[in-house]
């Protein structure tokens, strides 16, 4: 009880990102179907993209004021009502009251990233599961091994 | 293999796990994230610099122009490498192709029909407004052409690929693919031929008219987004026909 209190509900978020990326590992390493394989990297890359974006999450800390709720904290975007006096005057804004904009940013691109990355993956598998007929790894390296003079220039 | 699988998976997350215990509690604002003196800048000057008050899309597009540029790249790139590893022209006669694939139900095609083609032009309307909302809300050129690209997907899923592929042909998916990189590309060019650095969208004050630099910058960003739009669509339309058919670009759902 001393444990879970000290240990896992301050860090609740971070258990949970290890764990769901200990799944997509689990999936890398061990599974032998080349999509499981695939499954298992997205799994993983979901993993560090939540950990990121959660990262940038900002609470205020000691605000003036600081009720919750008055902070934005979840969003890196400037209220209507400041932004016109905030385009005159930087200094009107207090930047601990909104979420950190870069590991949004970084995270848009590691999404993309991680599509484009995808894509290539499952063309490969496409690929080999048209000249192999399967995309289990122990039959693709059976077939390999029982053919090593197979013509690959076709 | 199994065993040893499970247990340096095991071994990584026990690592993670023990390491935990010295993160920054959630949200917290004295965090080595949230303290640093560079998302600062970006939130104190997004209104100051760009008149962006959305701090994601003007770190995206203007103070990190170059990661997004390279970013669309790699975008086009995929979609080239997708191409030169699947597509097939002719057919390959020695493979059957198996009709299975067709969805079974042909009473409900008239309701799936109907349903998607009143269901797709708001989608694309949609999705111009997330790529020109950008500046106000969470969107941008990426959500906005992958919003595009789902639109043409849905197409293709409803009715089947043939007829998406009358509205986008093939020749111009990388076309398509290739004008956004260079709409990105060039209005880098084009602020460095009016005298200022690449991408530093100051310098399209002096081609609009009436533009304050700051509002140059806005539209600078707004401009490199719809380039970002249209490679990304594209693209991603061209990675769903190249792996839903094989890279055969027919009979595919």
């Amino acid at each position: 009880m001393h444990f879970l209190n000290e240990h896992i509900i301050p860090f609740f978020n971070y258990w949970i990102y290890v764990i769901i990326m200990m799944l997509g590992l689990h999936a890398m390493i061990v599974k032998r179907n080349l999509i499981k394989k695939l499954i298992g990297m997205s799994i993983f890359s979901t993993a560090i993209i939540l950990f990121y974006v959660s990262i940038g999450v900002n609470n205020g800390g000691d605000i003036q004021g600081g009720k919750p709720g008055e902070t934005h904290g979840n969003i890196p975007v400037i209220e209507h009502e400041l932004a016109q006096e905030a385009s005159h005057d930087p200094s009107t804004i207090d930047h601990r009251r909104y979420a950190n904009p870069l590991p949004h940013v970084l995270m848009l691109t590691a999404i993309v990233v991680g599509v484009a990355t995808l894509g290539v993956g499952l063309a490969v598998t496409l690929r080999i599961y048209r000249d192999y007929d399967s995309i289990e790894e122990d039959e693709i390296l059976a077939k390999i091994a029982a053919a090593p003079a197979r013509q690959t220039d076709d | 293999m199994r065993l040893f699988g499970l247990f340096a998976v095991l071994v990584t997350g026990a690592l993670l796990l023990y390491g935990v215990k010295d993160f920054p509690h959630y949200g917290a604002a004295d965090s080595p994230a949230n303290g640093g003196i560079v998302p600062r800048y970006y939130l104190e000057n997004t209104m100051k610099d760009a008149r962006v008050p959305n701090a994601v899309t003007t770190t995206l597009a203007d103070y990190r122009g170059y990661d997004t540029m390279f970013e669309t790249s790699v975008v086009f790139t995929a979609g080239v490498a997708i191409f030169a590893i699947l597509r097939v022209f002719g057919g390959d006669r020695n493979r059957h192709h198996p009709d299975s694939l067709r969805i079974r139900g042909d009473q409900f095609r008239i309701i799936v029909g109907t349903t998607s083609r009143l269901l797709i032009a708001p989608i694309q309307l949609f999705a111009l407004y997330v790529l020109a909302h950008g500046h106000h809300s969470p969107g941008g050129g990426f959500q906005g052409g992958v919003i595009i690209g789902a639109s043409f997907l849905l197409l293709s899923v409803a009715r089947n690929l043939g007829e998406s592929l009358t509205r986008l042909p093939e020749q111009r998916f990388f076309t398509l693919g290739a004008t956004g990189v260079l709409i990105y590309a060039g209005i880098g060019l084009l602020c460095l031929l009016l005298g200022h650095h690449f991408l530093d969208y100051r310098a399209l004050q002096h081609v609009l008219p009436g533009v304050s630099p700051e509002m140059a910058r806005s539209h600078g960003i707004l401009g490199v987004e719809i380039g970002v739009a249209i490679t990304v669509s594209s693209i991603m339309f061209a990675i769903y026909a190249n792996l839903s058919t094989r890279g055969e670009l027919k009979k595919g759902l």
